[in-house]
């Protein structure tokens, strides 16, 4: 109950932040359109987190791929835009079928041994950059695919910035209730299991390869899911963002955030968003800076910074 | 026919210095348990050594020894105490992102700091045509690459097969708790590993860039051939990855002149997938005991 | 007597090592059957065959009369065979209440079922039975992590009667368990068996074994040197011999 509320409190502040309060009496202007872009951006992000999270954080494998299944769900909703698909079933679709190619990809890499499922990923990631960028007749290739529809919700339009942040907040609030749901049942128990000690698992009846490839497909569908709200919020989508670095950096923010840890894709996803921004000024050096800030963080910290946030409130606390 | 004379020996050369990579790769992840993600950048970046080294006046042969001791000392030693020493009693996934994070790091660095241009680099011998057989030729240079390279990956496996150090090596590799039990100094064994799979990256470097160009962003192809060629071959042994090298490089200048352009990368990860499928051990490895 | 557990000829080399050569032997319904040998003499071998964590060279598996032979742990697991290691294996991040609770909810409804339904997939009054039979009760909400060996031995122990299984093999369960708590675990387990559950047994402590196993078979260098009751194998010969001239 206590998390619930605490959940709802959250919920409620969040979609408040990019709204113009100074007509209910307070000193808030809000966030102009700009900041509300980022924001939004922060949630499509933290979905797709949320997904390599749950294969990395809960099933102890790695993916080098969720940038190539957050493409598929942006060109595949982009694409169904164009030809007057609504958005909901894009949505469903991105979903589901990232879903079944995560089994498909799974399956054979998760029969062999550990990391053979990072190399077919790593894999696939490359063939979807040369499918997006070669594909010109239906990608459009590197000129990209330009004016995405805004998805139109019961007859109202999300063209505002503001309206469509709060139409992906309600997903994102949806999609972190499914996760959380999904972690804290007995499939939460067994990821955890399988995570720590596979051999034991196994031996106690749970069917380690099955639910490793479950969890690697949820995530692949989170992905897909990210992508499909994706491609309606920055309207135009080129090969670039969904290529082999994306899909590394989103196994690195996720780590930065604390894997296997609820809030970890949250914190992270904020990161990877805010930090470019905070950056800027310094825009060619923000990878490098990114990826050693990484480094040390593994080497001291290696629960992230809510794994670093939980140890510093346990000391205050004796 | 004698096009596909020509292919076949320019697939050998490249492939001989894929093999290079994916030997280190293999061994490294035997030993050690240190699946290198920045392999490729490893190949990618003792290029910009000699680069550096040319530029600061010192002669083109002696630059590559440069490249190749500046190469052991931080992509080897440095990477064993600084990145990999830390993390090995941390689990899987904190070295894993440590690699990874590397790679993006020396990548960035060499765009950067040297250049994002492609840059030209000297070849061994001069890039000119020989003629073998009647009709059928072949640059000098892809000779020079493929000699370079057997002459490397011979003398490891003397190395590895003939000498006391060797051996112990390839002990560590196989079972590092029973090569400690039988007195071997796995922590000695463990800096060579690193130190030989960053000469063989050096290698590799210094025979790949004068064919690709010398670029920043050349270890994404590089690490990923690697990882196909030592998976295609077989993770078990090192004649593994010197077979699954070779195939790919063979089958990537097959692609280049057969396959369309633009899907020619695709050919090795289709390899691979294949392989996955329906000869997960590799084609040299043995099937090994059941993984839960 | 019926045979719940037929194993016959059973092989498993490593590389040109033979580990287990031709091993054929019954575990009869509701026994303790012991399994002692030196060390090396491929008891573990043994039992990671007969559990499917290896795959035999040779040789069968069957259970209650049905082959089960190389079927994955997991699915072995279901059919009703349990296990615990001869190392430590509980999961130290999770409590031990949430161990008892995972070793049982595979063999509760279906997968998808687990998914939606309640968060102890209805095993908590099982648990807590457990948890106080074994005596573990004041422990409940502790992570294992945090427990004593001896502590966490009894819970390993315990998780492998949490489904509910009739045939549970017991890899040196009292390794590293003091005296005291060692005689709570022998009792604790000859209550099971007599309840109803089978035992096979691999201990080096001698003493736990002659005094829990009613049925003992001896192996070395991977074959099966002699069998019979704890008294008749006290006295055997190519016992002695197997114990005494390495």
């Amino acid at each position: 109950m206590r998390t619930f509320l605490i959940a709802l409190a959250l919920l409620v502040v969040l979609a408040l932040v990019p709204a113009d309060l100074t007509g209910l009496g307070l000193p808030y202007p809000g966030l102009k359109r700009y900041g509300t872009y980022i924001l939004t951006l922060w949630l499509v992000t933290a979905i797709a987190a949320m997904g390599v999270n749950l294969i990395v954080g809960y099933a102890g494998q790695e993916t080098l791929a969720q940038a190539a299944f957050v493409g598929i769900g942006a060109y595949l909703t982009a694409i169904a835009g164009k030809h007057g698909v609504p958005f909901g079933i894009s949505f469903a679709a991105s979903g589901l079928l990232t879903f079944v190619i995560g089994i498909a990809l799974g399956f054979p890499a998760l029969r062999v041994q550990k990391h053979y499922l990072a190399f077919v990923t790593l894999a696939f990631s490359v063939l979807c950059w040369l499918v997006f960028r070669n594909e010109t007749a239906i990608t459009g290739g590197v000129m990209g695919l330009r004016d995405i529809e805004r998805p139109i919700l019961f007859g109202l339009k999300l063209r505002n910035a503001q309206t469509f942040y709060w139409f992906v907040l309600a997903i994102t609030a949806v999609m972190t209730f499914v996760l959380w749901w999904i972690v804290q049942s007995p499939w939460g128990r067994a990821f955890t299991a399988l995570r720590e000690n596979p051999l034991r698992a196994e031996s106690l009846g749970v069917d380690v390869r099955l639910y490793t490839l479950l969890a690697f497909a949820l995530g692949c569908a989170y992905g897909g899911m990210a992508g499909s709200l994706y491609a309606p919020l920055v309207e135009f989508i080129d090969p670039s963002p969904f290529a082999l670095g994306p899909s590394l950096l989103f196994m690195l923010m996720v780590v930065i955030g604390g894997s296997g840890t609820f809030a970890g894709p949250f914190v992270g996803a904020g990161v990877a968003v805010l930090l470019p921004e905070w950056l800027r000024a310094w825009e060619t050096w923000y990878l490098l800076i990114y990826a050693a800030l990484v480094m040390i963080m593994m080497a001291l910290f290696p629960g992230g910074i809510v794994g670093l946030a939980r140890v510093s409130v346990r000391k205050r606390q004796p | 026919m004698t096009d596909l004379l020509q292919l076949l020996i320019a697939g050998l050369a490249t492939g001989a210095i894929y093999a290079l990579a994916a030997i280190g790769f293999t061994l490294l992840w035997q030993t050690s348990q240190t699946i290198n993600f920045a392999q490729g950048e490893f190949v990618m970046v003792p290029a910009f050594f000699a680069l550096i080294a040319m530029k600061l006046g010192i002669p083109y042969v002696a630059a590559l020894v440069v490249a190749i001791l500046m190469s052991m000392l931080l992509l080897g030693a440095a990477f064993r105490y600084a990145v990999v020493g830390p993390l090995l009693n941390r689990g899987v996934l904190p070295l894993v992102i440590s690699t990874i994070a590397l790679g993006i790091i020396l990548k960035e660095s060499v765009k950067d700091i040297y250049s994002a241009e492609a840059q030209v680099f000297p070849t061994l011998l001069p890039d000119r045509n020989v003629t073998l057989l009647p009709g059928v030729t072949i640059s000098l240079a892809q000779i020079g690459v493929l000699v370079v390279a057997l002459i490397t990956i011979g003398g490891l496996q003397w190395f590895l097969a003939g000498t006391r150090t060797g051996r112990q090596m390839q002990a560590t590799a196989q079972n590092p708790t029973v090569a400690r039990i039988l007195g071997v100094p796995v922590e000695r064994m463990i800096l060579y590993t690193f130190l030989i799979n960053a000469g063989l990256a050096a290698m590799a470097s210094i025979l790949v860039s004068p064919i690709y160009l010398a670029k920043f962003s050349n270890g994404e192809t590089l690490g990923l051939i690697a990882f196909v060629a030592a998976i295609v071959g077989g993770f078990n042994q090192v004649r593994g990855a010197i077979a699954g090298g070779l195939l790919v490089g063979v089958l990537d200048n097959l692609a280049a002149a057969y396959v369309s352009t633009a899907y020619r990368q695709a050919i090795p990860l289709i390899l691979l997938v294949l392989v996955i499928l329906f000869r997960p051990q590799g084609l040299l490895g043995r099937k090994e005991e059941r993984a839960v | 007597m019926t045979a719940r557990l037929e194993v016959r000829d059973l092989s498993k080399a490593f590389g040109g090592v033979a580990a287990v050569q031709g091993v054929s032997f019954d575990v009869r319904d509701g026994e303790i059957l012991g399994v002692i040998g030196p060390n090396g003499s491929g008891k573990s071998t043994l039992f990671n065959c007969i559990l499917g964590q290896l795959l035999p060279s040779a040789g069968t598996v069957a259970l209650d009369g049905s082959d089960v032979t190389g079927l994955r742990p997991s699915t072995l697991n279901r059919l009703g065979v349990s296990r615990t290691f001869q190392l430590l294996q509980v999961f130290p991040r999770l409590t031990v209440r949430e161990n008892l609770i995972l070793a049982g909810q595979e063999h509760r409804g279906s997968r998808l079922g687990r998914l939606f339904g309640a968060r102890d997939a209805g095993l908590g009054p099982e648990a807590d039975r457990m948890l106080e039979f074994f005596r573990l009760g004041a422990l409940a909400h502790e992570q294992a992590g945090s427990l004593s060996y001896g502590q966490q031995k009894l819970l390993d122990a315990a998780m492998a009667f949490m489904s509910g299984s009739r045939l549970v093999l017991l890899d040196e369960p009292a390794g590293g368990v003091n005296p005291t708590m060692l005689a709570g675990l022998r009792d604790r387990l000859a209550e099971i068996n007599r309840v109803g559950a089978t035992f096979v047994v691999i201990e080096h402590n001698m003493e736990f074994v002659m005094s829990l196993c009613t049925r003992l078979i001896v192996l070395a260098e991977g074959r099966i040197i002699a069998e019979g009751s704890p008294a008749e194998v006290r006295t055997n010969a190519a016992v002695i011999e197997a114990y005494l001239g390495h």
